[in-house]
């Protein structure tokens, strides 16, 4: 796997976790791959992993079953739909507004491809 | 694990490599030894592992002083070293005759590393190529399950595909009492693998941290102006500059790179 250049590597692999709880390849209240078997599969050092995996616990993404494993919490979609939205609120949107604002560009402008059914203006 | 207190070496008829020396590591990391040519890197691996010895000072490894050679650390011990030899005989042959003087090794694991690097047990190791023979060497340290493992630029010679392969075997064959000691130059090799930094700079370490405490501390950033964001070192790179800025909120990947060449430069963090 390849890592973006700005991210933490924690956070990078907790977004990756995330997005496979969304897609359904880790349903809620499933297990999810051991602390060693993700550090194999990704050539990542184990401690890294583990600081994750401790994240989205904190976060209530992930349970930890003593002996037993992890699992995706019951509620984990709900939780990190809360937690994507922050993000983009926080992160990703200002540096939007910036942009549009060095450009020059006007909200009547971009609304058009809010407003369109199809996707792929 | 490893305790190192004022230790000083130095070659015959030379000038002093190690002063006073002093660095301790504990198991269950996996630590990258930086420094540049000359720095003393694999010096201080061959102290550590008894093929020298010091001058003066104190030098403990898990509680045997490396000089001894007691057999109870040597047989958890396992050195990759830069440059190695093999005698004419089939990867079969070798563990029949090696594999005794490591009582924890682990058949399965190297069984299964072989097959990941595509190596067969009836190959004689001398018509190996060198890269061949790293990724032997590689599997028989990690199946011996020593406790102190030392990788002397363990990606040298490895071809692209299996410099991945090393990071996913090594991270998913290591157990927490264990110690990985990395010396490498490629850093890109060993990123996201290592746990710690430890930079040796004119017989000294310069720097000594967790990558935990460094993402804590400073940011790597792109940007265009190196001025603007008030950065501790920068370096110019094709549309900008690489910087390391003092971290404001979020963590950002670290560029060991730069912060070898900002640490080396002088800079603190």
């Amino acid at each position: 796997m390849e890592f973006k250049n700005t991210k933490g590597i924690f956070l990078q692999i907790a977004d990756s976790i995330s997005e496979k709880v969304m897609e359904g390849k880790y349903p809620p209240g499933e297990k999810i791959p051991s602390v060693r078997d993700l550090a194999a599969e990704m050539g990542v050092n184990p401690n890294t992993v583990m600081r994750t995996y401790s994240e989205l616990q904190a976060r209530g993404i992930i349970d930890n079953k003593r002996g037993v494993g992890y699992y995706a919490s019951t509620d984990a979609v709900e939780i990190i739909l809360k937690w994507k939205r922050k993000e983009f609120f926080e992160t990703e949107l200002p540096l939007i507004v910036k942009q549009t604002r060095i450009l020059g560009i006007t909200l009547d402008e971009i609304k058009p491809y809010f407003e369109s059914t199809n996707n792929s203006i | 694990m490893i305790q190192i207190k004022d230790l000083n070496f130095a070659y015959p008829r030379q000038q002093a490599l190690f002063n006073s020396l002093s660095v301790n590591l504990e198991a269950g990391s996996i630590t990258g030894l930086l420094g540049k040519n000359g720095a003393g890197k694999t010096s201080l691996l061959k102290l550590l592992t008894g093929l020298l010895h010091p001058v003066s000072g104190e030098l403990s490894v898990m509680d045997h002083q490396p000089r001894k050679r007691d057999v109870s650390m040597l047989n958890d011990v396992f050195m990759v070293p830069e440059e190695f030899y093999f005698p004419s005989i089939t990867i079969r042959d070798y563990l029949k005759a090696y594999t005794p003087f490591y009582p924890r090794f682990d058949f399965e694991l190297f069984d299964r590393i072989l097959i990941e690097f595509e190596l067969e047990s009836n190959r004689n190791l001398q018509r190996l190529s060198h890269g061949q023979k790293k990724k032997f060497l590689i599997a028989f340290a990690l199946s011996s399950k020593c406790r102190f493992l030392v990788l002397d630029e363990p990606t040298n010679g490895l071809d692209i595909p299996s410099k991945a392969l090393f990071r996913k075997i090594l991270a998913g064959s290591l157990d927490e009492d264990q110690l990985v000691i990395i010396s490498t130059h490629q850093v890109k090799d060993v990123e996201n693998l290592i746990d710690k930094i430890i930079i040796l700079d004119n017989g000294e370490v310069i720097f000594h941290q967790t990558i935990l405490e460094i993402s804590l501390k400073v940011a790597f950033v792109s940007g265009t102006s190196a001025d603007a964001s008030g950065a501790i070192y920068s370096e110019p790179v094709p549309g900008g500059y690489r910087m390391m800025i003092p971290n404001g909120h979020e963590e950002s990947e670290v560029d060991i790179e730069l912060l070898f060449n900002a640490i080396t430069n002088g800079h603190k963090i």
